[in-house]
């Protein structure tokens, strides 16, 4: 039931405190006069309904998220009580400099610390999200080559396995995207790429290890062809946490990046948001990086703003807080903890994907980094059993499914990313679900399409949703 | 120090030996030598949670908390009813993904769905998704929104917040629209001005209300002239304010965009926030990011899912209406456990008090010849002249623990009062300044 069902006119709460100045009305001409509503709910019903609702949310802290480029990591608690601290949540964006030094010191050691692990010279805090972060960057490219009166190079290359984002972002930024498509080890095609790459491309968009949980090993060969055909190299990266500490982007050829503080920096995701999406550069980019920046000047924070820079990407400095988690999590982790995060990521993912691929192929053959792809195609011409079936099996057992049905280049993809917290025992629980789920799909695969039998609701009619849109709560509707 | 790896030395090379290896750097061998970091990164040795906590507190610490806040500009410091924080916290809304998997996420979608409904009635519109980065992004991608292949003129009134403008400047270095900024005139956008810049290239006009001065903008003695030319309306409101002041659906606007950190969210050095956008229904199809629709599972039980998914770019790719992915999902969280908490008449309560107490404080600054500059109904903010330097001004406000207003010239100060403020604290406030005049 929803709180509009559950409002109960005449209730509410003593909030505010009555008032101490006499009263004075807005204009009349400027008065609201249409109906509205909001619910009228007592604290103690409000706070039912929402234990209500978390127990119907499945989270980190429920059990395994194998979500596939999603680096659904433990969330630790310390990062969550430093950002909560009144000497951050208390502080104006437009207070005065020398009242907000501790606020630009966070940002400031924060970029130092992900320059030193991307291989970057200068990072901005600004993009509120993955996404955001992807078309600054991409803003950055288009203003480096206009800024040399490079007018003709309008196309940006994004491999056919890419996030939907990187073609969704290039398109925004006012490119044309040409796709490059992948070879049959999953990676790029080199001679596809080079046929591409001309005076016309602005850049490429790659993500390395790439969705199908690959390091693409020309990877050296690939920067190094879009730098000769005078274009940038953009790192997407949604899964750094492979090789954080192990290998640097910037030394991989890679101009512009953008991380995701809220998959490889530990920052919970919010049930969708917010997270972070800061774009780092090397020095000849700086420039046209989002304006203001934080810098030290004369051993005090300062900002600092270029004329050359592309603007504002939001108002403000990006989500603040979050940064303060991840600056709390790179301080725990440290030199020698990032790579080891890093390595066990890869552990944990081979660990399961050796224990799986007898059963259900693997789309690419060999080791994989962080994540890797598992393909259906043959289980659903055999038995009918989809991508869709196993995924909604699992939920049966606690488990939250892996990404499906992409990358889109694996016909009945099912992306499979564990992270480095998961314990071997998790693990093993997962591949026994996954085993039993794999026994039923060759013995009775018309249970499988009933999945799942134990969650508050069975599989929701989505093509209704759409083609009838309710997108707002009417007594109508119920 | 730690890595929160669960595994012990012994189960990882026990896993290692099922794969086939010895070493964890094996798992790299695609990963060419030369570019392997060889000597470690340079950064410290990790650190223990006391000391963690230590070195992030002492960065707190250097910043300063006011005792009293009397600046807006874009960020409002409203009170935060404890039951807010402490409903949002559940880990299971603060560790949850994106809700892909229906089935075990009723409860996010459920969350989302109520708050979409209660951003669709506070502006009165019909259809609002599931939340943007902030009012900025939210605005940017309302003027996106209403390209079309012979209408890519933006006109943005001046008194639209400066980095509101700013970013949609960024915006549509990206995407190639042109922006034509109409000027202001006494407080409030010029409206003259704005008439005689509409033609049929235009495709939207943006307006904020109350206005980056705090000033309300006469929206409906324009919006006629804008329809005619089959231009939109795009109008960046107060949430807080909208329980008080004609709502964007009222003032035919077809699409509502603003900043909701006012609902519950602290200032937090400005994010996260929240941007609200709202649409009328023959819009909703273009709507950027996700939006939860209900519907009903394979028993007929109502069911809660993410919606018109054709619109986003993991189906659309480069033809998507936004590259949005991740959004503010837990601000909007926030936003709708706040609205529920004052309910429609705390709201409009916030709302009256934050109003009459901007009163008081205009009145009595002007008592000590702080004029205001406009003469114009405004709603909690205002700007008057400042007699004296207005740096000195602050300052000495600031060591007293105050933070006064936004100096927007050299002799201009936009105020702001919420529900916080009491009459005691404007009180001191002018007690201050006029020992300062003194």
């Amino acid at each position: 039931m929803t709180l509009f069902e559950k409002s109960q006119p005449g209730c509410g709460n003593q909030l505010l405190a009555s008032l101490d100045v006499p009263t004075v009305e807005l204009e009349s001409a400027f008065v609201r006069q249409s109906e509205w509503t909001l619910p009228a709910m007592a604290e103690a019903d409000l706070s039912r309904h929402y234990t209500e609702l978390a127990e119907k949310t499945h989270g980190v802290n429920n059990g395994f998220y194998p979500l596939g480029s999603c680096t659904m990591k433990y969330n630790p608690k310390i990062n969550e009580a430093l950002a909560a601290l009144p000497g951050f949540t208390e502080i104006h964006p437009l207070q005065p400099l020398e009242s907000v030094q501790g606020c630009l010191e966070v940002l400031y050691k924060a970029e130092q610390a992900l320059c030193e692990i991307t291989g970057m010279d200068a990072m901005s805090f600004q993009p509120a999200a993955g996404a955001h972060g992807e078309f600054t960057g991409l803003l950055l490219i288009k203003a480096y080559h206009q800024s040399r009166q490079d007018h003709k190079r309008t196309k940006i290359l994004v491999p056919d396995s890419a996030h939907g984002t990187n073609p969704a972002s290039a398109s925004m930024a006012g490119f044309t995207i040409v796709n490059i498509p992948s070879n049959d080890e999953g990676c790029v095609d080199l001679e596809a790429l080079r046929a591409a790459a001309d005076e016309e491309t602005a850049g490429l968009m790659l993500t390395n290890p790439n969705t199908v949980g690959l390091f693409d090993r020309n990877i050296l060969e690939i920067t190094k062809i879009v730098h000769e055909a005078g274009g940038l190299n953009y790192y997407d990266g949604a899964n750094l946490n492979a090789i954080m500490g192990i290998v640097r982007p910037g030394e991989m050829g890679f101009d512009v990046i953008h991380l995701n503080l809220h998959k490889t920096f530990s920052t919970p995701h919010g049930g969708g948001g917010p997270g972070s999406g800061p774009v780092g550069c090397k020095d000849f980019l700086i420039p046209f990086l989002p304006n203001p920046h934080a810098v030290v000047l004369e051993e005090e924070y300062s900002w600092e703003e270029s004329l050359h820079s592309i603007g504002r990407v939001r108002a403000f400095y990006g989500n603040f807080l979050v940064v303060v988690k991840a600056l709390a999590y790179i301080l725990t982790l440290g030199k020698e903890g990032i790579p080891e995060a890093a390595a066990n990521a890869v552990l944990n993912a081979n660990y399961m994907l050796t224990k799986l691929k007898d059963l259900y192929p693997p789309a690419y053959d060999g080791l994989c980094m962080h994540e890797f792809v598992l393909s259906l195609e043959k289980l659903k011409k055999e038995k009918g059993v989809s991508a869709m079936d196993i995924a909604k099996s699992l939920l049966d057992y606690g488990i939250h499914p892996p990404t499906m049905y992409f990358p889109l280049i694996v016909p009945e993809a099912l992306m499979v990313e564990p992270t480095e917290t998961e314990s071997k025992q998790t693990l093993d629980e997962a591949v026994e679900a996954f085993r039993t789920i794999y026994a039923t799909a060759i013995s009775e695969p018309e249970q499988l399409h009933a999945a799942p039998q134990s969650t508050v609701i069975g599989r929701p009619d989505e093509v209704q949703a759409a083609r009838s849109p309710i997108v707002r709560w009417r007594p109508e509707h119920q | 120090m730690g890595s929160y790896i669960s595994n012990t030395a012994q189960q990882r090379q026990a896993m290692l030996k099922t794969i086939g290896l010895t070493r964890l750097d094996e798992l790299y061998a695609d990963v060419p030598d030369s570019v392997r970091i060889q000597s470690g990164l340079k950064l410290k040795e990790g650190l223990g949670e006391l000391e963690v906590s230590r070195q992030i507190r002492s960065m707190a610490n250097k910043n300063v908390i006011y005792e009293s806040c009397f600046r807006g500009a874009g960020a409002y410091r409203h009170y935060i009813p404890a039951a807010v924080k402490s409903i949002v916290s559940k880990e299971e809304f603060v560790t949850a993904y994106t809700p892909y998997q229906a089935e075990i996420s009723q409860g996010i979608l459920q969350s989302i769905f109520e708050y979409q409904t209660m951003i669709a009635e506070l502006t009165g519109m019909d259809a609002a998704n599931a939340s943007v980065y902030d009012g900025a992004t939210a605005a940017a991608e309302a003027v996106a929104l209403c390209q079309e292949r012979k209408k890519r003129v933006a006109l943005i009134s001046s008194c639209v917040h400066p980095q509101v403008i700013e970013t949609i400047r960024t915006y549509c270095f990206g995407n190639g629209m042109e922006i034509r900024l109409i000027e202001e005139k006494e407080g409030v956008t010029d409206l003259e001005q704005l008439q005689e810049a509409l033609g049929p290239e235009v495709a939207c006009v943006l307006l904020q209300q109350p206005n980056f001065y705090g000033n309300l903008e006469d929206v409906a003695q324009i919006e006629p002239a804008i329809h005619a030319q089959q231009a939109k309306l795009i109008i960046s409101c107060n949430p807080i304010a909208l329980a008080l002041m004609k709502a964007p659906g009222e003032l035919k606007a077809d699409i509502a965009v603003g900043e909701g950190q006012p609902l519950g969210l602290s200032l937090s050095f400005g994010g996260p926030y929240l941007g609200f956008m709202a649409v009328k229904e023959k819009l909703m199809r273009k709507l950027p990011g996700r939006i939860v629709g209900q519907t009903r599972d394979s028993q007929g039980r109502i069911a809660y899912v993410l919606t018109l998914q054709a619109r986003e770019q993991h189906i659309r790719r480069e033809k998507a209406s936004s590259n949005i992915c991740s959004n503010e999902a837990h601000c909007a969280l926030t936003a709708a456990v706040y609205l529920a908490m004052m309910g429609k008449s705390g709201l409009q309560e916030c709302a009256h008090q934050c109003h009459s107490k901007a009163a008081y404080l205009r009145k009595e600054l002007e008592k000590i010849g702080y004029l205001p500059v406009h003469a114009r109904p405004y709603f909690h903010e205002f700007v008057t002249s400042c007699p004296q330097d207005v740096q000195s001004v602050l300052q000495r406000l600031a060591q007293q623990g105050i933070l006064g207003g936004l100096p927007i010239s050299d002799n201009r100060i936009l105020w702001c009062v919420t529900e916080l403020i009491s009459k005691e604290e404007m009180d001191r406030l002018i007690t201050i300044l006029k020992e300062g005049k003194a």
